[in-house]
């Protein structure tokens, strides 16, 4: 299931405006990659680029490749709606549909896509949920709203909405810089657990966070206001955290930047 | 720590500026200054002899929006009297809209309940001569609903298809271009909608009919769907979409699944609003489906006749029992109109978001 990204050479534009610039690296299946760095230096951007969300924004595309295990998501014949069903995502806000509920919002993207067993849609979204660690706090209002549930609640149910796709990779742009630090510990249990299924890359401007769930830690700079963010290194989430092999990551880290 | 500030806090207290309350008008205040300007505007009316109730009124609003600001600047302060100020020109705008609102409203039911009743919408006017009284509204009634509800068939689905395409698709000249074509197209007066589809009418070599009357009430109707239709669009949260993006569900689906059903409940209000705008056209209908005495059921072939289109009939009549049937015609469309409106919010509180645990 999990399947491991490629990129290689990746740009990134708004318009004229290029917001990352020459981006390579290799995130692993079944691991936590965390994405670190100052605000505005692409790092939710080239997140984006992963499962092709970054065209959706007016004038945003793309040059570069990102493999996908052996295809380019990039690539001719590539249909952006199949991309996203195979790298899933969640937002830095939790975002569940307002018309629907809880159970139709975790049952949104396999009734939306068409294609599923009506016998099988209940048996999922329990799965989904219990996979989000959500079930036993909704299992008696499965019929409610779900903009009702908390806000540590909604996340996850968004997460419960991602992963019922059983997407192969699972994105996740800072899905907790708007919850208390108790839901945060609750997504960070969940995203544990997850990893044993999905490749999972996180963004965050939390740096324990980031040392606590990921394996791996990517760190992202931009050289100034306005010029293209790039990567910095990445590597072993320990090794970036005590001994970094560029001086500008250990300053960021230790709060000297800038 | 806090032992020490504690202690400091005496020695050190900065010297007290102004305390922190002061004087304040009582509650009453507003209401008491409406008595006493009201009074005013009485006392000046009658004791100057002026005619118009109107002017009474609008002295005693005069008097409202001073007498609050200088009791209050004297009184308070000069910051409250502002906020008073500001307050009170508000109320008396509010009061100014509402006025004549009710006062048409009330003419028209006390005028219009004489003759209303059920004959009244379950009859014609066949046969009755226009100076004796009897006869009824019903063929109006059949004739305005069917027109309107071609109209509304042949607009909602163009304009909200127009306003999925502008909000959702539309970039660059085509868009900018639709656009300024609606927005000259919501100022149309509706005699020339009326002469566009009788010219095509006379090409076409067609009779008057109701559907010709629906199609330039249809043309009336478009730009008002598609105007409000548009920001009920817009304000559909982006992240809804990226989210529903982001699952994989094709564009066409978020839209369908999605955006729409999130705004749904003001998309209706705005059809209704806009029906509610067309369902008071005379000239179009005068032009185009030419009146009758008799109930036509089928809008399709001969004339029709329409409520707005009734009361002015009855109105040209100009006798006690013609201008009774007009008022009563005018409370059943005023009815009409009110009716869509509660069902339109009935649908959009239905439709909203849910919010409940």
């Amino acid at each position: 299931m999990a399947k491991r990204i490629d990129v290689s050479g990746l740009t990134a534009y708004y318009g004229s405006h290029k917001a990352i610039d020459d981006i390579s690296m290799t995130v692993e299946p079944r691991s936590v990659t965390a994405f670190i760095g100052p605000s505005g230096c692409g790092k939710s951007t080239f997140l984006r680029t992963l499962n092709r969300m970054h065209e959706v924004t007016p004038g945003g595309r793309v040059e570069g490749k990102v493999m996908l295990d052996d295809e380019n998501l990039y690539g001719k014949d590539v249909d952006p709606v199949a991309v996203r069903r195979t790298v899933g995502m969640v937002f830095q806000r939790p975002n569940p549909f307002p018309t629907m509920s809880i159970f139709d919002n975790v049952a949104a993207g396999l009734r939306l896509n068409g294609n599923y067993k009506k016998s099988e849609l209940a048996e999922v979204v329990e799965r989904s949920l219990k996979g989000a660690n959500l079930w036993n706090e909704v299992k008696d209002r499965l019929n409610k709203p779900g903009s009702g549930l908390s806000g540590g609640q909604q996340q996850r149910l968004c997460i419960a909405r991602a992963i019922a796709v059983e997407p192969d990779v699972l994105l996740m742009d800072e899905p907790c810089s708007a919850l208390d630090p108790i839901s945060t510990l609750a997504i960070e249990d969940l995203i544990s657990e997850l990893k044993e299924r999905f490749t999972i890359v996180i963004v965050t401007h939390n740096m324990q966070q980031a040392a606590r769930v990921s394996d791996r830690t990517a760190f992202f700079n931009l050289a100034a206001v306005g010029q293209p963010g790039k990567l910095v290194e990445i590597d072993e989430t320990e090794r970036i955290f005590s001994n970094p092999s560029v001086q500008a990551t250990e300053d960021y880290i230790s709060g000297r930047f800038g | 720590m806090s032992n020490a500030i504690q202690d400091a806090a005496p020695t050190q207290a900065p010297p007290r500026r102004d305390s922190l309350s002061h004087r304040r008008m009582p509650r009453w205040a507003p209401a008491g200054f409406a008595a006493v300007s009201i009074a005013l505007g009485v006392g000046i009316g009658t004791a100057t002899g002026l005619e118009s109730r109107i002017q009474w009124g609008l002295i005693a609003a005069a008097f409202f929006v001073v007498i609050s600001y200088a009791a209050t600047s004297a009184v308070e302060n000069r910051r409250q009297a502002k906020d008073r100020l500001a307050t009170s020109v508000v109320w008396v705008c509010f009061v100014l809209a509402v006025v004549p609102l009710l006062s048409l409203v009330w003419v028209t039911v006390s005028r219009g309940i004489k003759v209303l009743d059920g004959y009244f919408l379950t009859h014609s006017m066949a046969g009755v001569p226009g100076f004796e009284p009897g006869g009824g509204v019903y063929h109006a009634l059949i004739g305005t609903l069917e027109q309107v509800g071609l109209a509304t068939l042949v607009s909602a689905p163009i304009g909200l298809l127009t306003a999925v395409y502008l909000v959702e698709y539309g970039k660059g000249s085509l868009a900018k271009a639709v656009t300024f074509f609606v927005d000259v197209m919501t100022g149309i007066p509706s005699i020339v909608a009326g002469l566009f589809i009788l010219s095509i009418m006379l090409i076409a070599g067609l009779a008057p009919s109701g559907l010709m009357g629906a199609l330039a009430l249809a043309i009336l109707m478009i730009p008002v769907v598609v105007r409000s239709t548009e920001e009920m669009l817009k304000l559909v949260p982006n992240e809804l979409r990226e989210a529903a993006l982001a699952l994989g569900v094709p564009k066409w689906r978020v839209i369908l699944k999605v955006v729409i059903p999130t705004a749904v409940g003001g998309i209706t209000t705005g059809v209704m609003l806009a029906i509610a705008r067309i369902a008071g056209e005379t000239a179009p209908i005068m032009l185009l489906v030419f009146g009758s005495q008799l109930i036509n059921t089928n809008p399709f072939e001969g004339a029709q006749s329409s409520l707005p289109f009734y009361i002015w009939e009855q109105y040209r009549v100009g006798n006690e029992a013609s201008y009774d049937r007009a008022w009563a015609a005018a409370l059943v469309l005023i009815a009409f109109v009110m009716i869509l409106n509660l069902v339109a919010r009935g649908i959009a509180r239905w439709k909203a978001p849910k919010t409940g645990r």
